[in-house]
C-alpha cells in the first residue's frame, strides 16, 4: 500500500514494511538533544534510575543556550551541574564559544538528515523536517528514555498536505507562508498530525526559509512537519552530513487525511498579534503600531539567510531612537560568519545590539526581557501571554525583513516604507 | 466495577493555555515538583499557586498545554497535588509529559459549563469520567490508548522502559 514520506520514515525506523495513521509503534531514534532547561531533569532521571551510559554518544548533544552565559547565580549553579552531568555521561556539551540553539545546531552539524528520525528535547525540534526527515519535539522524560534505549514510542500521525500555489507579494518569506497557514487553520489546526508542505512556492524557497516554516509546525499543534528533499536540500546537507543517509520520498498515490490548498497570490508579509501565533493580520492592517523592542533571531529566524536579509535593509541606516533592537544569530558559526561577511559591522553601525547565540529574548529568559506594557516585534515563533517577559507584555511575530524595516522606522512597517 | 469517585475542588481554565503560562520561564531552574508548585499557573494569574490545593481538579478547554515542551509544567501541577487535569483536548507534548511523570489526565471532548470556581467536583480515574454534582450525570471521557495505559500502570515512562528491558533480557 502506498505511504506518505512520514509513514515511510516511521515504518523504516520501526522495522516495519508499512505503518498506518493512528497505529502506535516503537521506533529507533537517529538523533536527540537537550538544553539547559531539560538536561538537569533528563540526566537526573538517568542517575535516579541507575542508567550508567547513553545509547550512543554520537547521537546526543546538549546545549546550554537559554540562561547561558549564566544570567544569575541560580542559573550559574544549574549550568555548573550540567557540566558535571555531561562530563559524567560523556555527552558533548555546547556553550560559550561553541554556543548555539540546539534545533539549529543539529541541522548545522549535519545530524538531521533526509530520511532520518529525530526526536529533540524542545518543541521546535520539528524544524529539521524541512530537510526531509521525521522530526518531533518531546519533554525531558521522553528524552531520558531515548538516551537509555535509543528508541521511543510514536502514534503514527495522519498526514495533512498543504499545497501552496500562486505568487506572493514582495518581502513574503517562508515565515509568512507559515504564519498565514496557522492563521487559517488555528493553533491546534494540525493537532498531532504530520504537516506536509509542497507546491511551487515552497520549492522556490531557500532551504533556510523552509526551515522557518517547519519550525513553527508545533504552533499548529503538529507532531511533525516535512518537506520532501530536492536538489536544494541535498546541496545543503552534502558537505555537512556526518553519516550516510538515504532520502525518502512519499509514494505519489499515498493517501493523506486532507489536502489543503493555500493560494498565496497577493499575500503580504504576515504579522501574528498577541496572544496566539494564529492571530494573524496582513502587514498593511497593522502598520504604524507602536513598538518598544525589535528582536531578530531565535531558532526560527536566526539563520545566515535571515542575517543577510536583515543586513541588506539595515545597511547604511540607523535604528530609530525610540526602541531597542537586538540581533542574535542562532549558532556560533553563523555569528562568526556575520563577522566575516561584515554583517556584524552593519548591525553595530545601525545602532543594534548584536549578541552571541542564546534563546534568551524569545523565551523571556534574558538578553531583552520585556517590562509590563511593553511590546516587541519579534522574528521568533510564539506570542502567548508573557512569552517574552511580563505577563502583560506583548509579542508581535513577523519575518526578518519586516523586523529590520520596523527597527529603522520605529514602528511597524515593511521594507518598502523606508 | 464499582465507581471510585474522588471529590476535589474544581477550577476552570479556557482554551490554549500554553506551558509558559503554566510554568513561566524564570522558574525553569527549579527541579523538584513542590518548588515548581509555588509558581504553577502564575503566568495565567499570580493567584493560582495560593488557590490550588491537594486533590483539586482542573477543568480546561481545548489544546491545554500547547507551546513549549517544558516538563516543568506538568511537574508543577503534580507538585500542587492536582488530582487530575480534565480538558477538551491536550497538546501532544504536554500529554506525553504528564503521562510520563504520572500526572493524571482526562480527555473530555464536550465543554463543561456552569461550574463555579472552588465548587466540589468528582473524578473517577479508572472509569475515565467526571461530574460536577454529586448526583449529576457522569461525563464520560475518552479512554487512553494501550501504550498510555501501560505507562500509567508502571507509574511513569522510566519504570515502564526498565520493566520492558528486563522482560526482554529474561526472554
Amino acid at each position: 500500500m502506498a505511504q506518505t514520506i512520514t509513514e515511510k520514515i516511521i515504518a523504516c525506523h520501526a522495522g516495519r514494511e508499512r505503518v498506518r495513521p493512528g497505529e502506535y509503534v516503537e521506533a529507533s531514534v537517529d538523533q536527540t538533544w537537550s538544553d539547559d532547561l531539560g538536561a538537569p531533569l533528563t540526566l537526573g532521571l538517568l542517575e535516579q534510575h541507575g542508567i550508567g551510559q547513553v545509547f550512543d554518544r554520537e547521537r546526543v548533544f546538549i546545549t546550554s543556550m537559554v540562561n547561558a552565559p549564566a544570567q544569575n547565580a541560580h542559573f550559574a549553579a544549574v549550568l555548573k551541574q550540567i557540566r558535571a552531568l555531561t562530563g559524567k555521561f560523556e555527552i558533548p556539551l555546547y556553550e560559550m564559544g561553541t554556543a548555539a540553539i540546539h534545533n539549529s545546531l543539529g541541522i548545522e552539524m549535519g545530524r538531521t538528515l533526509p530520511g532520518e528520525l529525530i526526536a529533540g528535547g524542545n518543541s521546535h525540534a520539528c524544524m529539521a523536517g524541512g530537510l526531509g526527515c521525521f522530526a518531533t519535539g518531546m519533554g525531558s522524560t521522553d528524552i531520558a528514555a531515548i538516551l537509555a534505549t535509543g528508541r521511543t514510542w510514536l502514534e503514527v500521525p495522519r498526514t495533512i498536505r498543504y499545497r501552496y500555489t500562486g505568487t506572493a507579494g514582495r518581502w513574503v518569506t517562508g515565515k509568512d507562508l507559515m504564519l498565514h497557514t496557522i492563521g487559517r487553520i488555528g493553533v491546534a489546526g494540525a493537532d498531532n498530525a504530520a504537516m506536509e508542505f509542497c507546491g511551487d512556492p515552497v520549492n522556490a524557497l531557500e532551504v533556510e526559509e523552509r526551515l522557518s516554516m517547519t519550525n513553527m509546525a508545533i504552533e499548529a499543534g503538529a507532531q511533525n512537519a516535512i518537506i520532501e528533499p530536492d536538489a536544494k536540500t541535498l546541496a545543503y546537507v552534502k558537505d555537512i552530513a556526518t553519516r550516510p543517509f538515504a532520502p525518502v520520498y512519499g509514494d505519489p498515490d499515498a493517501r493523506v487525511s486532507e489536502e489543503i490548498l493555500i493560494p498565496i497570490d497577493g499575500l503580504e508579509p504576515v504579522i501574528a498579534l498577541p496572544f496566539l501565533p494564529g492571530n494573524t493580520r496582513p502587514l498593511s492592517a497593522v502598520k504604524g503600531t507602536r513598538l518598544d523592542q525589535v528582536y531578530i533571531g531565535s531558532c526560527t529566524n536566526g539563520w545566515m539567510h535571515d542575517m543577510r536579509v536583515a543586513a541588506s535593509i539595515l545597511k547604511g541606516r540607523r535604528v530609530a531612537g525610540n526602541l531597542r533592537v537586538i540581533i542574535i544569530p542562532s549558532t556560533t558559526k553563523i555569528h562568526h560568519q556575520c563577522m566575516k561577511e561584515g554583517l556584524a559591522g552593519i548591525f553595530l553601525e545601525a545602532g543594534a545590539a548584536f549578541s552571541m547565540p542564546t534563546c534568551g529574548p524569545c523565551i523571556g529568559a534574558h538578553m531583552g526581557v520585556l517590562a509590563e506594557g511593553e511590546r516587541c516585534l519579534s522574528t521568533s515563533n510564539r506570542n502567548f501571554p508573557g512569552r517574552q517577559g511580563h505577563v502583560r507584555s506583548e509579542t508581535y511575530l513577523c519575518n526578518p525583513a519586516v523586523a529590520a524595516a520596523s527597527a529603522v522606522k520605529g514602528h511597524l512597517c515593511g521594507p518598502d516604507d523606508l | 466495577m464499582a465507581p471510585h469517585w474522588h471529590r476535589g475542588k474544581a477550577w476552570f481554565l479556557g482554551d490554549n493555555i500554553d506551558t509558559d503560562q503554566i510554568m513561566p520561564t524564570p522558574y525553569l531552574g527549579l527541579k523538584n515538583n513542590e518548588d515548581l508548585a509555588k509558581h504553577v499557573l502564575s503566568g495565567n494569574d499570580p493567584g493560582w499557586p495560593g488557590r490550588l490545593g491537594k486533590g483539586d481538579i482542573l477543568f480546561a478547554g481545548l489544546n491545554f498545554g500547547c507551546g513549549s515542551s517544558r516538563e516543568h509544567a506538568p511537574r508543577g501541577l503534580k507538585g500542587a497535588g492536582i488530582a487530575c487535569v480534565v480538558a477538551r483536548s491536550f497538546a501532544r507534548i504536554f500529554y506525553r509529559n504528564a503521562i510520563n511523570i504520572g500526572l493524571p489526565l482526562l480527555v473530555l471532548p464536550q465543554p463543561v459549563s456552569g461550574g463555579t470556581p472552588g465548587q466540589d467536583a468528582w473524578i473517577d480515574l479508572e472509569a475515565g469520567a467526571a461530574k460536577l454534582h454529586a448526583d449529576g450525570p457522569a461525563l464520560q471521557g475518552i479512554a487512553p490508548p494501550q501504550i498510555v495505559r501501560d505507562i500509567i500502570a508502571h507509574d511513569g515512562l522510566m519504570p515502564y522502559v526498565k520493566a520492558k528491558a528486563a522482560a526482554a533480557q529474561s526472554a
